[in-house]
């Protein structure tokens, strides 16, 4: 069954989403079958799951994000994006 | 922010003598040396850095192109080399691919929104099929420039 789940976050790091965030989220979002798109006020939504589209954001400290998930595994995977950012992707 | 501005033109070096990752990165911190915005005390520094973060993670993101980049204070802008190899080089890319369009980009210590915003106008245009394909078959520095600034016009545009 699909499910479909919509998540608002905010950038709490210093450095904002940068390569290396970047990279950890796409890695996350890889990790599930459903689609990720992200997107952030008055740009369109990017793909979630690709390194270059996150890099588009330029999401620094301070900036919501709006994460939506589609697919079988769309709830899981919200959470744990959400926990990935939550977290400040480990770093400051 | 335009890639025109970032990218330092004396620094745009069509030919890559380098064929290793860690001869490509050097051949590039030299490139702007040269062009007059690092200072060569700096270069070593500068290069280990930017193979300490090539260890912890490719910036080989994938399709050919690889932007590795490094924060240190000997900038107070955002400085920027471009590199095209015809042979490719070995990035440990993400895709395992060999990597021809390298943008090799040096920020300012405490600037992380300018350091994201420069990056987001490296990947506007890095992640157009288009672009890539002319970069990478790009001939010579005044031809690179100008595909800069087309890029510049269309994400301005956008």
């Amino acid at each position: 069954m699909s499910e479909r789940c919509t998540i608002e976050v905010t950038i709490i790091n210093t450095l904002g989403l940068h390569a290396r965030p970047a990279m950890e989220f796409a890695d996350i979002a890889g990790g599930y079958q459903s689609s990720v798109s992200v997107k952030k006020d008055g740009i369109d939504p990017i793909d979630g799951k690709s390194i270059m589209h996150i890099m588009l954001l330029a999401a620094t400290k301070g900036t919501a994000l709006e994460i939506t998930a589609e697919g079988p595994d769309a709830e899981a995977c919200c959470a744990a994006l959400k926990a990935l950012v939550e977290a400040g992707f480990n770093e400051d | 922010m335009k890639l025109t501005e970032i990218v330092v033109e004396d620094a745009i070096v069509p030919s890559l003598a380098g064929a290793e990752r860690d001869d490509v990165l050097r051949e590039l911190v030299q490139a702007l040396i040269a062009a007059g915005k690092l200072s060569a005390d700096d270069e070593e520094q500068i290069v280990t850095r930017l193979l300490d973060r090539e260890r912890r993670g490719s910036t080989g993101f994938g399709r050919g192109v690889a932007v590795p980049h490094v924060k240190h204070d000997a900038v107070e802008s955002i400085v920027a080399a471009v590199g095209l190899s015809q042979k490719g080089v070995d990035f440990a890319a993400m895709d395992k691919k060999p990597v021809y369009s390298i943008v090799l980009l040096v920020s300012p210590d405490d600037r992380p929104e300018e350091h994201l915003q420069a990056m987001e106008a490296i990947f506007a245009s890095l992640s157009k099929e288009d672009f890539r394909r002319e970069l990478r078959q790009a001939e010579s520095r005044e031809a690179i420039v100008t595909l800069l600034g087309e890029a510049d016009s269309q994400h301005l545009a956008g």
